[in-house]
């Protein structure tokens, strides 16, 4: 009961800090909303009990990745007066765009099934719900996720040299 | 040696290929000698194989070589078969067609064609003998076929000449008209009997009713395709424009040999014809109608060569006559003694013309007797033989033709004596005209006047004798004794028909009568030939003086060849100018034209869509993912 | 206290967060539809991401199946790899054209 009251205010905390984000004008203001969002995003994971996901969550995303874009801002020198914008033809053809997305997408989840045969998984049951927790998590990860774990970090090197190379100045630049 | 029939079409190819490919490079008579040879040994084979036929106990001996069509039903096998009728006609060909050969290198020596001339010759020669020996209707169809091209490609020998081309391509357009006719007639045969091959069409035939309608129109379509070949009404009008080609061609291809190929296809299918009498009545009225129309056009033309073609077609005429009331043996008796007198009037005209240094207008000749006296005694003796003076051979054949129409029907018959007359009439005219008399052509031809070298009187000589004894072979029974060779020689061809139709019956008397009332009307036309042309000294009109109106309809050919043209040709022409105007140019070429600018104007709107801007592109993607999420779920 | 706080967590129908996240990833779709500043885009797509993040750890709980989980997990890094190379072309980008304008990347017109 009282969790039905927190899944939905967190869920506009969301949804409300979403649309800032994308209605903002400012490029500052635009990262700090998003950070606001990983933040719900951030609290949904708790009441899911993924604990580790929501740690991973606030130190990744909102730590680092955050961070970087707002240096990346910083850098660029934006402001709100140089900010571009689209003509309102366009951005009036995005959004029925995006609320035919919605809507489409909406109607098709709902004429699925969520039920899997064989599973007593229904959204009644009543069940252990313990594979959030970090000790869980890390035994699955590190006997049946090993290989693509191990995978993730040739990915993360490939990125760092990617971005290193990219950003370098050219010689007499 | 019956086993190498085979060889009797071969050898003549082979003479073709050699003279055909190395022709240029080798010596002329040496191209002569291979020309001449090969039909010379498809002779001699031609002969042994005779005379085994004759004395041997099979009456029919077949060669299969290979399998050339094995398609389901259709079973047609590339063979020869040799039996009586081909055999016969395998003496004619390659006799008189040696004869003509040899005649040939006399009369072309000058020619720079030379080569090319034996070679096409020789094609010919293979083509009418795969023609005669073939053993089904498809091989004959081949024969056919080749011996329309060779005709073609003699016909226009001299191709410098445009009249001679058109006259070249008229002959072939009017035989291929036929040869519709023959391409349905077999599609019907083998539509009716399963099989194209003569033993089993001819004996599966006899099981079929008289009057069946399926065979008459099988008939009718195969004699279609006879007229075209065998120049009858009112396919004929190619024939005389033929003369345009070298005289020796027109001796063996329009007279002997070519000509006779419808005759010869008839007589094959005997059996079908006799079961079809509407075909049977619908051959001797067309047979009897050309003989007396050529024979009337013949009084009155003025080139010895178109004399002797339009002879031809009257000729032939009555062929088709004897064929028509069911009397086959007569029909080839008389294409028998045809290609001898025929064969040795035309080389004798060639001779002429080869003297008078390429004239050919009657009314320029005359009292060449003096001068070429072996010319002018072979042809005195083919004009006795054509006019059917007893005892050469002409009188035979044609009196058989005359007594087996008066025993089917007397009205037939009269008109056949008429056009008997007219044949004497216009032979001995032209025989007076030419021959008598004093000369009428200028100095230089006079002094040019010289009887022709050996090679080409001795073909000569050898064709007024074969005139002379030829009807020896078929002696009817009034003469006592019954010698009736070519009758029982050809009597396991023509069984199944003669069962039907029963033998000629006429009673001595009536047939003696017959006799009388043909040599009588014969004679009676020679005389007054002799009385207008030698005693009165007639000559023919020139070309612009006024003339009498039966008279020009005559010269004019019963104006034919405009009838057709008016008819046929003009309707054909601006049709055809009709669908290149509004169908091939602005239909089909507009069609064509308009792909080019079509596909480029769908390029252009298609590129619009590379606006280049990435916004764009990111905004259809959504679009495209919306549009999927539809079509899969909904 | 562990379990009952536990047990009273799973009340939320999976329903709510299957229409919780389509809203926020068709959020984001607007976002890249509408800006023009490339940054704001880059941001949007990891609002989309993380829609999806969150929808497949609601899922992982409801199935008790942790490679949900770990699924979100290897997103995460996937996501933080591109974004540091994402923004290392955005810097390039702004190196050459001198702007940040969606707009100036025009140079496929075809």
């Amino acid at each position: 009961m009282i969790l039905t009251y927190v899944f939905y205010f967190l869920s506009f905390l969301a949804v409300f800090c979403a649309l800032m984000m994308v209605f903002s004008k400012n490029p500052i203001h635009n990262v700090l909303w998003l950070i606001l969002t990983f933040f719900t995003i951030a609290g949904h994971y708790v009441l899911l009990n993924a604990q580790f996901l929501a740690a991973v969550q606030i130190i990744v995303y909102a730590g680092a990745i955050m961070v970087l874009f707002l240096f990346t801002v910083m850098f660029l020198n934006l402001n709100k007066e140089n900010e571009p914008h689209k003509p309102i033809l366009i951005k009036g053809a995005g959004v029925v765009a995006a609320g035919i997305l919605l809507i489409t997408i909406l109607g098709a989840l709902k004429t699925s099934s969520t039920q899997v045969v064989g599973c007593n998984c229904g959204i009644d049951s009543v069940y252990y719900n313990q594979i959030g927790l970090v000790k869980n998590l890390g035994k699955t990860l590190f006997s049946d996720f090993l290989l693509p774990f191990e995978v993730s970090s040739i990915l993360f090197l490939a990125a760092i040299v990617g971005a290193v190379v990219l950003g370098k100045k050219e010689l007499g630049e | 040696m019956l086993k190498l029939i085979w060889l009797v079409p071969v050898l003549p190819l082979i003479g073709f290929l050699i003279n055909g490919l190395f022709g240029k490079k080798i010596s002329k008579s040496l191209v002569g000698i291979i020309g001449s040879g090969t039909v010379l040994l498809s002779f001699i084979i031609s002969v042994v194989c005779f005379f085994e036929l004759k004395s041997g106990a099979q009456k029919s001996f077949t060669v299969n070589l290979f399998d050339w069509i094995k398609v389901g039903a259709l079973d047609i096998p590339f063979a020869f078969l040799l039996d009586s009728l081909s055999s016969l006609m395998l003496l004619i060909i390659t006799g008189v067609g040696f004869l003509i050969h040899v005649y040939s290198t006399g009369y072309m020596h000058e020619d720079e064609g030379y080569y090319r001339y034996f070679a096409y010759l020789n094609l010919f020669m293979f083509s009418m003998l795969v023609l005669v020996l073939g053993a089904n209707y498809p091989m004959m169809f081949i024969g056919w076929e080749g011996v329309g091209l060779c005709s073609y490609l003699l016909i226009g020998f001299w191709y410098d000449n445009h009249n001679y081309n058109d006259a070249s391509k008229k002959a072939f357009i009017m035989n291929r008209i036929g040869d519709l006719g023959f391409l349905i007639g077999m599609f019907l045969l083998f539509d009716t009997f399963g099989s194209l091959s003569y033993d089993k069409v001819l004996n599966y035939a006899t099981n079929y009713s008289t009057g069946d309608t399926k065979l008459t129109i099988a008939t009718i379509c195969l004699f279609i395709g006879a007229t075209g070949k065998s120049a009858q009404l009112p396919l004929f009008t190619w024939l005389p424009d033929a003369m345009a080609g070298p005289t020796p061609v027109s001796a063996l291809i329009h007279a002997a040999t070519m000509v006779t190929a419808g005759i010869y296809m008839i007589v094959r299918s005997n059996i079908l014809f006799t079961l079809a009498p509407v075909t049977q009545t619908l051959i001797a009225s067309i047979g009897i109608l050309t003989a007396l129309i050529a024979a009337a056009i013949a009084i009155t033309q003025n080139d010895i060569k178109k004399v002797l073609a339009y002879s031809t077609v009257s000729q032939l005429g009555y062929m088709f006559v004897a064929l028509g009331v069911g009397a086959y043996t007569a029909a080839m008796f008389h294409v028998m003694t045809h290609a001898f007198f025929k064969a040795l009037m035309f080389l004798g005209s060639g001779s002429v013309i080869h003297a008078m240094g390429g004239e050919q207008d009657i009314r320029k000749m005359g009292g060449l007797a003096k001068k070429m006296p072996i010319t002018s005694k072979t042809f005195f003796i083919g004009c006795l033989a054509i006019s059917g003076i007893a005892p050469l051979s002409g009188f035979f054949s044609k009196d058989e033709i005359l007594a087996h129409v008066f025993a089917h029907q007397s009205m037939i018959w009269f008109l056949g004596v008429v056009g008997a007359a007219l044949t004497a009439f216009y032979m001995f005219r032209l025989y007076f005209l030419t021959f008598s008399g004093s000369f009428r052509g200028t100095h230089e031809q006079e002094h040019h006047l010289h009887e022709s070298p050996v090679s080409m009187t001795l073909p000569l000589v050898v064709l007024a004798i074969l005139s002379v004894i030829g009807g020896f072979v078929n002696i009817p029974k009034i003469f006592g004794g019954g010698f009736l060779a070519l009758e029982h020689f050809l009597e396991p061809v023509l069984e199944s028909s003669l069962l039907k139709l029963g033998i000629l019956d006429l009673s001595h008397s009536t047939e003696i009568i017959i006799m009388i009332i043909s040599f009588s009307v014969a004679l009676s036309s020679i005389l007054f030939a002799r009385l207008l042309y030698v005693q009165k000294n007639m000559l023919p009109q020139a070309d612009g003086e006024q003339k009498s109106f039966m008279y020009s309809l005559s010269q004019n050919k019963f104006y034919f060849d405009e009838i057709y043209t008016k008819l046929i040709i003009d309707p054909l022409h601006s049709l055809s100018k009709i669908l290149y105007k509004f169908i091939e140019v602005s239909g089909i070429d507009k069609l064509v034209n308009s792909f080019s600018p079509a596909i480029q104007g769908i390029g252009n709107v298609v590129r619009l869509i590379q606006t280049g801007e990435t916004g764009f592109y990111i905004y259809a993607m959504v679009v495209g993912i919306i549009a999927i999420f539809i079509i899969n779920f909904f | 206290m562990n379990n009952n706080l536990i047990q009273m967590l799973n009340a939320v129908p999976i329903n709510n967060y299957i229409v919780l996240c389509t809203v926020l990833f068709c959020i984001g779709v607007l976002g890249v539809l509408i800006r023009r500043n490339i940054i704001t885009i880059l941001m949007s797509v990891e609002l989309m991401l993380n829609a999806v993040n969150l929808l497949l750890a609601a899922f992982a709980a409801y199935r008790n199946d942790p490679s949900g989980q770990v699924f979100v997990f290897f997103i995460m890094v996937v996501a933080a790899a591109e974004v540091a190379v994402g923004l290392g072309i955005l810097v390039m980008i702004y190196r050459n054209t001198l702007s940040i304008d969606l707009n100036s990347l025009k140079r496929l017109k075809g």
